[in-house]
């Protein structure tokens, strides 16, 4: 025995065509449901296929990609939506270098959805060869991002704060400044499509993020006062229905203020919505705060760490790691319910199409290209936050202590 | 080192400290005194209460009833107190207790960064010379999870002593490691006890005591049953429950 030394190798795994055989095709019953689901699932996409590319008419989409973009926004002044393009697009090089990983697969999927809109086969008269070479030079602005990203005093924290500030100048810059004279004012009854949906989703998911933080360390607090009023706010805004909140913020409240007060619709959509996800954000975060085993917080204080240094240095850490899916799977949806926002008079994206349809005769029967198309926006966008977040989780090592 | 005293102060001085969970009684008045350089050890039964009262000495529990005065500052609800106690002193867990998410070298300089605010190249240089005395330097970049249970406590020992602290606490410091680990950590301990360190700690591991204790304190239901030198409590126990015990644990 002693004398064999060979070296033990683990059990070869079969090749392809053994392991069709063995699983697919090893008795006459499998064989006969292989050769059957193969047919039926060569006939879907044989039909999906013919469908989507000769069958459909993407005309309602093909015809007015600027409305599904920005909807009623003057096309004049869409060099406004530029400026902010510009410098995410800048950001997204910057990202892509400070960050890497998960960063780099958006800068490129960002990259991907600008150079298809260079391409995109449509006539001139909607995709003008300005706006194309705008598009192609934002490509060259992502590289001058990660070039200048190279330099020493770039930190993860400026860009951080670059995007900040890109998103308050964008919006901003959207809105229009009265006093200076080539910014009139445009009003949000003219904003609509991917763009307000945009800015509800992204407006949505920074402001409440931090609200739900609050809330949660609120409802965790030593002060009843505090503690109250946390679960208070939560429990009620839980038990309200999202699109209740977002009549309640649009129609109510402003009955409740003078008439001279007039909060912009679109602002309080905003609002209703960030309320809503963070209540929700607040009841995951709290989650997490209780998974911080107290030994953390025993040994924080036996160093000498004051409350404050403990929450922030060690248990919001800790804790907001531990929830990362279910708060990034709150953001999601979150970002698809943007479309309730069409039933207070908010043109975002599904209510755009709608409108699309209702206007336009010649489109009857075209409802379901028109609702795939923007099913498809939807899932594209929601899958990207989804594989961003699992990404996150890998890098971040959550489930490993 | 236990006698003649008297013209000095006691560095933790507890007079008829009581505590309660609820109802239930933990502390039953402890009085104790413990002089500068000192090491002590509080052995007992589970549950006898000799945690719940060195978590008491820097206030992880609040005790209700009698009087702590750890180096002349007495606790109380006096949250500026509270603070001074715990920069005086440095605890050492059961279950570690490192941070996950931090790196080792970033567990140690966490609390001079952010409480002495000293900068963050001499709060590292310290750090480094920390980890160079309990036998881990090359471990400075790695994470808590990546260490075995025995270099993990010795992190944790140099992470209070980053702080520079008169008293170190040790809440049973080597129950939860498995057995080749525990020398490792009772030997940075006993080099700990011989640079002068005044050191509180709960344990049954009486090889420690027999080295380097000066008193031992036998604890027993919220009460000190009885103390003495190492000599007296091993070779001449006065009261039963403090033999029987002795007998229990130095039986195998």
């Amino acid at each position: 025995m002693a004398a064999t030394s060979k070296v033990v190798r683990p059990p070869q795994s079969p090749g392809a065509l053994q392991w069709l055989r063995e699983n697919l095709f090893n008795n006459l019953l499998n064989s006969l449901l292989t050769v059957i689901s193969l047919a039926v699932i060569l006939f879907t996409l044989a039909g999906a296929f013919r469908w989507v590319f000769f069958t459909a008419n993407w005309e309602p989409i093909s015809n007015n990609p600027l409305l599904y973009l920005v909807g009623q926004y003057p096309r004049d002044d869409l060099w406004r939506l530029g400026v902010g393009l510009v410098l995410s697009s800048f950001l997204f090089g910057g990202s892509w270098r400070v960050w890497g990983g998960v960063l780099r697969t958006l800068a490129f999927t960002y990259a991907l959805f600008l150079l298809a809109g260079v391409l995109w086969p449509l006539q001139a008269e909607t995709l003008t060869l300005t706006m194309r070479a705008f598009l192609l030079a934002n490509l060259v602005v992502i590289y001058l991002g990660f070039a200048f990203a190279g330099f020493k005093f770039v930190r993860p924290l400026s860009v951080l704060f670059g995007w900040v500030f890109t998103l308050i100048i964008t919006l901003v810059l959207l809105h229009g400044i009265s006093s200076v004279a080539f910014l009139p004012d445009v009003s949000t009854g003219l904003w609509g499509g991917i763009m307000v949906t945009l800015i509800l989703a992204i407006g949505g998911i920074t402001l409440s993020f931090p609200i739900g933080v609050l809330l949660a360390l609120g409802r965790r607090s030593s002060l009843p006062v505090v503690t109250i009023f946390s679960t208070a706010f939560i429990e009620v805004i839980r038990g309200v229905p999202l699109i209740g909140i977002l009549f309640l913020s649009s129609i109510i409240v402003p009955l409740f203020l003078p008439p001279e007060v007039r909060i912009d619709r679109l602002l309080r959509a905003l609002l209703g919505m960030t309320l809503f996800s963070a209540a929700y954000t607040a009841e995951n975060v709290r989650g997490g705060l209780a998974a911080v085993p107290p030994g953390q917080v025993e040994a924080a204080k036996a160093i000498g760490l004051n409350n404050f240094q403990i929450t922030i240095l060690i248990v919001l850490p800790q804790a907001l790691r531990a929830v990362i899916p279910p708060i990034v799977g709150q953001f999601i949806s979150l970002f698809k319910d943007t479309t309730l926002a069409s039933g207070v008079a908010v043109l975002e994206l599904l209510s755009v199409g709608r409108s699309i349809l209702q206007a336009n005769p010649q489109y009857i029967g075209l409802q379901t290209e028109v609702y795939l198309f923007i099913a498809a926006v939807f899932w594209i966008l929601s899958y990207l936050m989804s594989y961003a977040s699992q990404r996150l989780e890998v890098a971040l090592g959550v489930g490993q202590r | 080192m236990s006698a003649n005293h008297s013209s000095e102060q006691p560095i933790i001085l507890c007079r008829d400290v009581h505590k309660w969970y609820g109802n239930f009684q933990a502390l039953k008045g402890i009085d104790m005194e413990v002089y500068k350089g000192e090491v002590i050890v509080i052995f007992g039964p589970s549950g006898s209460g000799k945690s719940t009262f060195i978590r008491t000495l820097n206030r992880l529990e609040e005790h209700q009833k009698g009087q702590i005065i750890i180096d002349g500052i007495e606790l109380s609800h006096d949250v500026r107190n509270i603070e001074k106690v715990r920069m005086e002193t440095g605890m050492v867990f059961q279950q570690f207790n490192l941070f996950p998410h931090l790196t080792v070298i970033q567990n140690i300089t966490l609390a001079p960064i952010w409480v002495r605010k000293w900068p963050k190249e001499k709060a590292e240089e310290i750090a480094g010379q920390l980890l160079e005395r309990v036998g881990i330097p090359e471990q400075a970049e790695k994470f808590p999870g990546q260490l075995s249970g025995g270099q993990q406590q010795r992190v944790a020992m140099a992470r209070a002593l980053a702080m520079q602290p008169k008293i170190m606490l040790f809440d049973e410091p080597t129950s939860a490691l498995d057995p080749e680990m525990i020398k490792e950590v009772l030997d940075v301990m006993v080099e700990l006890a011989k640079s002068g360190m005044t050191m509180l700690v709960v344990t049954h591991e009486m090889s420690f005591a027999r080295a380097v204790a000066d008193r031992m304190y036998f604890f027993d239901d919220g009460l000190i049953v009885e103390s003495g030198t190492p000599d007296e409590i091993f070779n001449n126990p006065q009261e039963d429950r403090t033999k029987l015990f002795l007998s229990q644990i130095l039986s195998h």
